[in-house]
């Protein structure tokens, strides 16, 4: 058995952000435990730009953002244990079980006082689909084709289809096209893509890459290696318009469907699970329902941008080191938030009311609105009204809730976000 | 050289027509056109042990079935192979499918399948409370069992390879001669010299045995689909849920299986091409809606993967297993549909049979070991067990499969072993490694990586599946 203070789960942007925010608060013993072979997470195989213009206010590439928190990592008596992959997460206020394995320590017990979940998220694989035909090699989410090309220097194939506009799918329909690739054309089964804009501008329109909305892969041709594919557009129930059947020959087919939170542990641990976000219900410490055990970064929800991922953890690294020195409130009042009309889902899900700092509550929309308003409320009290141009799924939103409006709020009412069209 | 024996076609029941004669002095050897074994109906199939009610009395399939079922856990006990007797229920909707029960439990009787007994609507909602509060009762068979098929013929095939048979892979059979008493088996490239031939060709059965002039049987592949669910759903049923035969064909089943997923499925449709795994929308939303019928809670959802098999089905509607009347020195083991997984163990005892009383009795090798050593599975260890395990090789602690807990040690075991893995699928079938829900998209290229490492290929020859089907193209600019 090893004692720390914190464990924090996984040592990518999230987990990097926490455990240093954690030490900047004075938190003593910490251990970051990482499956890879190195720290960085995800970060270490996007290798092309667009980091950190919010955190740092400059343009960097992944493996540069993760370096930059690497570095800090120095002056710091954090220890790292890397090649660890973390097997289970017992809870037991204020000493809590963390087993993980490796091949340097073996199976190793940790006790910690306070543990931060952050093992990022995973890309929906091909079966969730359920695509009809064959299941020849070739076919790969846009991940796996990411760590084939940028760390492993091998291509996967020449003739490119691309299901699915998130931003790796775009960010691979590029980086294939640098390689010499031919990317056909990218799908998206939504009337709108569920990336960034800017990528949708930099990775498809800048290289004339076709991007077609409401559009499926509707069955996978191919015997030993991928051959080609059936796209079809689709109505507005999402189901395929058979005249509109199209088959495109390639080679390679890129799944960028969407990434879910990886929270096996979570899970495991007894967490309840937020069905929209499927990462743990969190505080505006980023604290679950276990007192001590926090969760921030893309295991709690998928974000856009790492910036805000490096900001969500360093809320939880905070909340952690509070809880640690027993500063912590010991008898929070809580309410809940909740979006409605068209608002999907709302982190913080709850919000302690003897908080005694702003917050800021971040949330995704269903649809695509122009010119519509976001109103906050809560009971009858109008917190915020504000017009906005463009809202859409693929960029979180966020409103600020200062500890002077909700200080005071009813106990029993709860804070609820929605947008206002017209 | 000459062999004794040729076997074609190392699916569930090659492989343990292989282990059995492995027990002679005989040279045997087990000719396959894949990559590896397991690759025809063998890998996509219901995964059950059918207690042998529904196959009409006095047939093959009746009378194997229930042998093979009653041999199945001594030899998955043998072999180390997941084996659960989960039981089976028939599931009746109306008075006239309480008859078909009858007839059913009737034809079992007469089958000899011990333990059946139908049980009224009570009972079965006790036992299956997701049941649909519809029915009637059901045929309740506590023999029926859940086995994995394709771990089955990787488990017999590894004994047999111990044991001195031999395996060729990707060596299809393209034509057979015969002269002076012995065949020779041709492929594109390379022959294979025998005394004897077992046909054991799956679908293509009747494609080999045209070779030798054998038209006496022909085979349709009869495609079957299936929709793989999530861990998550577990314990949604805890036995084999039959739907009642009806005129409209025989309905679709759920099932836990023995990796604790659950199976729903299949359909059955007959296709032209042997070759054609193609899954379809009308074959999952069928399977969906059939299986809805008998657990009206299932919801589909949490779908890990469908796959479709194809069925040997024979147009002599019975397991065509014999001499050939073309030339007695060959034997079809063909049309093994189901209950062939259920029969197998004791249609390769029925086949050494027929061979021993061609080439007369054989002693039993002394150093034969019937026995196949349990793989390392990590996920199924205690944390003493864990520790122990990478205190003897560290490579048991490193994770590479983390939705299956699957460690690097395994997967080198799984290519070291005998008949071992040389391909990705290979690895995932023996290790589990990318089985679970990402479906191998964060160890998929570890896999390839260690394949490449052990096997010495080169990342850009590591297949899929063996054949075409490679992974990358090669490097980058």
């Amino acid at each position: 058995m090893q004692n720390y203070d914190l464990v924090v789960i996984g040592g990518g942007p999230a987990g990097m952000a926490a455990a240093l925010k954690a030490a900047e608060c004075g938190v003593e013993s910490i251990v970051v435990l990482e499956r890879a072979e190195t720290l960085g997470g995800i970060l270490e195989q996007c290798i092309h730009t667009g980091f950190g213009l919010h955190y740092f206010g400059e343009e960097l590439s992944g493996p540069e953002y993760a370096s930059r928190f690497i570095e800090l990592f120095k002056d710091t008596n954090i220890d790292i244990k890397l090649d660890t992959m973390v097997i289970n997460v017992e809870p037991d206020e204020g000493k809590n079980i963390i087993t993980a394995v490796s091949k340097a320590e073996g199976l190793v017990d940790y006790c910690a006082k306070a543990v931060i979940l952050a093992m990022g998220c995973r890309e929906r694989p091909r079966g969730a689909l359920n695509i009809a035909g064959t299941r020849p090699a070739g076919i790969m989410t846009a991940g796996t084709a990411q760590k084939y090309v940028n760390i492993d220097g091998y291509m996967p194939g020449k003739k490119v289809v691309i299901l699915g506009s998130g931003d790796i799918g775009l960010i691979m329909a590029r980086r294939m096209t640098f390689e010499g690739a031919e990317v056909k054309v990218v799908c998206e089964l939504m009337p709108y893509s569920s990336g960034l804009q800017r990528n949708i501008v930099q990775c498809l329109e800048d290289f004339n890459i076709p991007l077609r909305l409401s559009c499926t892969v509707i069955k996978i041709h191919g015997k030993d290696h991928l051959e080609g594919v059936t796209i079809a557009n689709v109505d507005e129930n999402r189901r395929p318009i058979m005249e509109t059947a199209e088959y495109i020959e390639c080679d390679t087919l890129l799944l960028s469907v969407g990434l879910i939170p990886e929270n096996e542990l979570s899970r495991s641990a007894g967490l309840q699970i937020d069905n929209i976000t499927s990462g743990p219900i969190v505080n505006q410490d980023r604290e679950t329902e276990f007192r001590g055990i926090f969760a921030c970064g893309n295991v709690l929800h998928v974000h856009d941008l790492v910036d805000y991922v490096t900001g969500e953890s360093q809320i939880a690294g905070a909340g952690a080191a509070k809880y640690i020195k027993g500063l912590a409130d010991n008898d929070p009042e809580y309410i809940n938030t909740k979006g409605i009309n068209g608002v999907r889902y709302i982190v913080p899900q709850r919000i302690n009311l003897n908080g005694d700092e702003d917050v800021k509550l971040y949330f995704r929309v269903g649809q695509v609105y122009r010119k519509a308003n976001v109103k906050v409320t809560c009971g009858d009290v109008v917190i915020s009204n504000k017009k906005k141009p463009k809202l859409a799924p693929g960029e979180m939103e966020n409103v600020v809730i200062k500890q002077e409006q909700y200080k005071d709020f009813d106990r029993n009412s709860e804070i609820v976000i929605e947008i206002v069209e017209g | 050289m000459v062999y004794d024996v040729a076997i074609v076609g190392a699916g569930v029941i090659g492989s343990l027509i292989a282990r059995e004669l492995s027990k002679f002095n005989l040279k045997t050897v087990l000719v396959e056109k894949c990559n590896d074994v397991a690759q025809g109906t063998t890998k996509a199939n219901s995964a059950i042990v059918h207690a042998g009610y529904d196959a009409i009395p006095g047939t093959l399939k009746a009378k194997l079935n229930v042998e093979g079922s009653h041999m199945m856990s001594s030899v998955c006990d043998d072999l180390s192979v997941p084996y659960k007797k989960t039981g089976s229920l028939v599931v009746a909707f109306s008075k006239e499918q309480m008859k078909t029960l009858e007839e059913l439990l009737e034809r079992g009787r007469k089958n000899r399948v011990p333990q059946l007994e139908i049980i009224g609507k009570e009972r079965l909602l006790e036992i299956e409370p997701n049941v649909n509060k519809d029915a009637y009762g059901a045929l309740f068979a506590p023999t029926a069992a859940i086995v994995c098929p394709y771990e089955l013929c990787i488990a017999a095939t590894e004994n047999a390879v111990s044991n001195g048979v031999e395996l060729v892979r990707n060596f299809e059979v393209k034509s057979i001669d015969f002269e002076n008493g012995e065949f020779t088996l041709n492929s594109d490239k390379d022959s294979i010299k025998a005394k004897y031939v077992i046909n054991a060709a799956g679908v293509f059965a009747d494609t080999l045995a045209g070779m030798i002039g054998d038209n006496s049987f022909s085979i349709t592949p009869r495609k079957g689909e299936y929709v793989l669910l999530d861990k998550s759903m577990a314990g949604v049923v805890s036995r084999v849920i039959f739907q009642c035969p009806t005129k409209m064909g025989k309905g679709s089943l759920i099932t836990p299986t023995v990796d604790n997923n659950v199976l729903i499925g299949p359909t059955s449709v007959d296709v032209e091409d042997k070759d054609d795994l193609a899954t379809t929308d009308e074959g999952t939303s069928f399977v969906q809606k059939q299986v809805a019928l008998s657990v009206p809670e299932f919801r589909i959802r949490n779908i890990i993967t469908s796959f479709s098999g194809l069925r040997a089905h024979s147009n002599t509607d019975d397991f065509v297993i014999g001499q050939s009347e073309a030339n007695p020195h060959f034997i079809n083991v063909a049309g093994i549909e189901s209950p062939g997984l259920s029969a197998a163990p004791a249609i390769a005892k029925y086949v050494e049979k027929i061979l021993l009383s061609l080439i007369g009795e054989q002693e039993i090798k002394a150093d034969f070991d019937p026995l196949r050593e349990k793989p390392v599975r990590f996920r199924e260890m205690s944390p003493a067990e864990r520790r122990e395990i990478i205190k003897k090789n560290p490579a048991y602690g490193r994770i590479i499969c983390r939705c299956e807990t699957v460690t690097e040690g395994e997967i080198i075991d799984a290519i070291k072993a005998p008949a071992g893995a040389r391909d990705v699928d290979g690895v995932k079938r023996r290790t589990r490694s990318g089985m679970g829900r990402c479906q191998g998209g964060f160890c998929g290229s570890k896999v390839v990586a260690i394949i490449s490492r052990e096997c010495g290929i080169p990342l850009e020859e590591i297949t899929k599946f063996g054949g075409e089907s490679t992974m990358l193209i090669g490097r980058t600019k």
